[in-house]
């Protein structure tokens, strides 16, 4: 199979300011800081993108840096972009993403990349040591035994267990590219994982840590993470975990419980959405700051033309759709 | 730049991270060098599991026996006993860390059975045992605060007077080297699978630890002992886990029939993996085999099974071959897989070069002898990994401080330096490699010979000559791979040569090492291990050193 690999090279910020001394006879040592350079390879139709990036390292052009090692989807090095998508190249078939005889390869835009496609991963460790993942034992410790749980609590576990922390999700994560803040779908799947231990001593405090902005609530439910994921730890779902156990547990005075329970009662009562109360009742009614903070959108959204009606009108039949609240129970039935 | 610690530990796998965290909590100021970040390490790649004699019907004796056996009686048995004494303390702190073992009816932590061993002691989390582990560990690391100099490459020990006083590294991401100063050091660099292809070894597997230690005089012992393993996926060569027979799979020959019964009638698909495979070499060698391949079947198992716990060889078989194994038998062959020899260590991790240490892979203490046993590495790591961080703290309590060390890095930078000056001569770390690893599976494999290890190691000299005019084309400074991959080339050339030599020295067929020439085990005049020492512009040392022999005296090895 002839393939182009079109792969995006960066020189790195040192390079361009001159500050390495020799001339670097790279292809892209000039400015701009990002260039695309080709290479027309004839590979096994079999083959997977990494082994197109290996053999050209190997064979072609030494300088083009990769992270890579298992080359099976086990160590999670070799998470980039593979035609504007976040994937392993390891275990992405060639055949698959093959467009046109091309595929564009670069370093995923939302972070920094250190060189071609080797990108800067400091803000992704950090965002999961931030949510403490470590087990915090419940005491007293076992004395020369294990503690006893039953293998379903194990299982549960293991869905986040199979994460190679290859870095997909948070990569291509919507709520990431407008707010580097947000801890992310990796940090609090691994979150989820130890909330979820039923050996862990501080779920309580840890369920608290997780509602705070820039935590579980500021997920936009895009299901990005969900798609790119190349071990099937759907951090949504995770997160989604811990907003239940978080509400089971009190936590419920922040923007995104308000959030839900307002989503919840504006369709149990008329049958659809008031978009003109959610915001309001989302910051806080009596968060005077916090609406004040609101205005400049709904400006926006007049200037728009995309304000809510005014007078919210009920759907007809609105108290079936109550009744199925009902039906359903728990917290948002009332 | 130089840094100081009071001990330092390179490699991030299980076997560094347990000794880091011992260390840490004797007292120690501990930081780890790893070329790739902590849970990118091999360790992630174990599958089956870790065994344990931890069940009451079970003891440590049996697994002792087993292991024993399994080395084919080169493992030195005092060592052995330690290892299985305390192997249940070792799983159940690792349990106290978080690792979500599989649990039984009980809630108790369960087991499956694994080669080699007369009871079921292997404990597992699905097929990803290795990366539970790894995550639970790092996760450990994170809450001790140990320092990781994540993607730091080392290049060489600083030992001036003759003991082990630090590492210089390269930065990769600034493209600087370090000084790292420190009154001890503990290699845990893992193993050296890139020697060989193909391999069901990662990329980074490339003997640093066992060429560093070797070049500042640390012998390497028992390198001839090379472990294929049985089940190697066909063509791309990934492990298919023992722990798939271990749950019931059968060895298919492309006749049908399950061959295992003519060499192992007892265990079976489950006698240890020297003997499977050289099964396997001998089945396709009388032509029952498949394209070079015999058959690994599942399909009796069904898909609770194979789901539940064993997803990840599903995955990759369906991956890589386009083969559903609840549907078809997957064709597999023996590969490398792991090298039994490295720096030879006594049980409290050290070597005899003062404040130099080696836990996990790259160490030789020696446990595995002959032949390592399926889910005896995983426990190998943590046992000396933890012994070994806790003797390094002790030591450095009384070591004398290390100073000066800028004109031993000056030196490693004018090495780095000229070896990117140098002009392109033909050569390529590429080439280079895949000539040495190709020439290693065909003369040093399953079965070996004179000729063909002669044949090697002229290759292997001839590479070492031609090594001296590499020259690598990258001559950027941040994250330059094209330097690191040459100078892993270098410590892969040490490794090989060192397998190659004592496979020579060593004319009788033990585990893992069977000449088709001295094809007979010889307790008479090889119950010993061959040691090889690096002397300078010399060929190396050969010396001996006998087995250790406790309770279990050497008889003939069947299953």
């Amino acid at each position: 199979m002839n393939v182009k690999f079109v792969i995006g090279r960066y020189a790195t910020d040192r390079e361009v300011a001159g500050e390495l001394g020799p001339p670097f006879p790279l292809p892209y040592a000039d400015k701009p800081r990002k260039t695309y350079q080709t290479f027309d390879l004839d590979l096994p139709d079999e083959a997977m993108v990494l082994d197109g990036l290996i053999h050209i390292r190997e064979y072609e052009d030494e300088s083009l840096c990769v992270r890579c090692s298992c080359r099976c989807a086990i160590c999670g090095s070799c998470a980039m972009w593979i035609n504007g998508h976040a994937k392993l190249a390891c275990t992405t078939k060639l055949r698959d993403v093959v467009q046109d005889g091309s595929v564009q390869i670069e370093a995923p835009p939302s972070v920094g990349a250190v060189r071609d496609l080797v990108w800067d991963q400091k803000q992704f460790w950090d965002k999961m040591r931030s949510v403490k993942p470590w087990l915090e034992g419940k005491q007293p410790v076992p004395r020369n035994e294990e503690y006893r749980v039953p293998n379903e609590a194990m299982d549960e576990l293991v869905q986040e267990i199979s994460c190679i922390s290859c870095g997909a999700c948070l990569l291509d994560c919507e709520s990431f590219a407008v707010n580097p803040d947000f801890v992310g779908p990796h940090a609090l799947a691994r979150a989820y994982r130890y909330a979820a231990d039923p050996r862990d001593a501080i779920t309580d405090q840890r369920l608290k840590e997780y509602s705070e902005p820039n935590g579980v609530w500021d997920c936009t439910h895009c299901f990005e993470c969900v798609q790119v994921c190349p071990k099937g730890v759907a951090p949504l779902d995770q997160i989604l975990k811990i907003r239940r156990m978080a509400v089971d547990a009190g936590y419920t005075h922040n923007a995104g419980t308000r959030h839900a329970d307002a989503f919840a009662e504006s369709v149990r009562e008329s049958g659809r959405l008031n978009e003109l109360t959610l915001m309001p009742k989302s910051v806080g009614l009596f968060n005077l700051v916090g609406q004040l903070q609101s205005l400049p959108s709904a400006f926006n959204l007049l200037r728009a033309g995309k304000l809510p009606p005014i007078i919210h009108h009920k759907v007809p039949n609105w108290q079936r759709i109550k009744n199925i609240f009902k039906r359903i129970g728990g917290r948002f039935a009332r | 730049m130089i840094y100081d610690h009071d001990v330092l530990v390179i490699g991030a796998g299980l076997a560094g991270m347990r000794a880091a965290l011992e260390a840490a909590r004797n007292g120690a100021d501990v930081a780890v060098v790893s070329k790739v970040h902590p849970l990118r390490s091999h360790s992630g790649a174990a599958e089956g599991g870790i065994n344990a004699a931890l069940d009451p019907g079970d003891s440590w004796e049996i697994h002792a026996y087993d292991t024993i056996k399994g080395s084919d009686y080169l493992a030195d048995q005092d060592a052995v006993e330690i290892m299985c004494r305390e192997a249940p303390g070792d799983i159940i702190e690792m349990e106290h860390m978080g690792v979500t073992f599989f649990r039984n009816a009980e809630g108790k932590l369960g087991t499956r059975a694994f080669g080699g061993a007369s009871k079921a002691r292997t404990y597992f989390v699905a097929d990803i045992t290795g990366q539970a582990l790894l995550n639970a560990l790092y996760d450990t690391l994170l809450k001790a605060g140990v320092k990781v100099y994540e993607e730091w490459f080392a290049t060489a020990i600083y030992a001036p007077d003759g003991c082990a006083r630090g590492v210089v590294a390269i930065d990769m991401l600034a493209g600087e080297l370090n000084m790292l100063r420190s009154r001890a050091v503990i290699v845990a660099a893992g193993g050296s699978g890139r020697v060989y292809e193909p391999s069901t070894n990662a990329l980074i597997c490339t003997g640093d630890g066992h060429a560093l230690a070797y070049r500042i005089g640390a012998p390497l012992m028992d390198m001839e002992m090379v472990q294929y393993h049985p089940t190697t996926l066909k063509g791309t060569g990934f492990l298919m886990t023992e722990g798939a027979r271990g749950e019931g799979a059968y060895l298919l020959n492309a006749e049908g029939e399950r061959f295992m019964k003519a060499y192992a009638p007892n265990m079976m698909e489950l006698a240890s993996r020297d003997v499977v495979s050289r099964a396997e070499t001998n089945e396709i060698a009388a032509g029952r085999g498949a394209d070079g391949c015999v058959f690994l079947d599942m399909r009796h198992l069904g898909p609770e099974v194979i789901h539940k716990k064993l997803p990840q060889i599903h995955e990759i078989a369906l991956n890589f071959l386009g083969l559903d194994m609840l549907d078809h038998p997957i064709p597999v062959r023996p590969g490398m897989h792991y090298i039994m020899g490295g720096i030879k260590t006594d049980a409290e991790g050290a070597t005899p070069i003062p404040g130099l240490y080696a836990a996990g892979e790259c160490a030789c203490v020696s446990v595995h002898g002959g032949n390592r046993l399926g889910a005896n590495s995983l426990l190998d790591t943590l046992v000396f990994g933890r012994r070994s961080g806790a003797h390094a703290a002790n030591y450095v309590k009384t070591a004398a401080p290390t100073a000066a060390g800028e004109d031993f890095l000056g030196s490693e930078q004018r090495r780095v330096r000229e070896l990117l000056d140098r002009p392109y001569a033909g050569q390529t770390y590429a080439r280079l490699r895949l000539e040495l690893a190709t020439k290693m599976d065909e003369r040093v494999g399953v079965y070996r010979d004179e000729a063909g290890l002669n044949d090697a190691l002229a290759t292997i000299r001839d590479l070492e000559r031609r090594y001296q005019t590499l020259s690598v084309q990258d001559k950027g400074r941040v994250y330059n791979q094209a330097l690191t991959f040459a100078l892993e080339v270098g410590y892969m050339l040490d490794c090989a040569e060192a397998t190659v030599v004592s496979a020579l020295e060593r004319t009788e067929s033990r585990g893992a090492h069977a000449r088709t020439d001295f094809s007979q085990r010889d307790d008479a005049n090889w119950l010993k291990h061959v040691l090889i020492t690096r002397r300078p512009s010399e060929e190396p040392a050969i010396s001996y050193q006998p087995v250790t022999i406790t309770q279990w005296p050497p008889k003939e090895r069947t299953y």
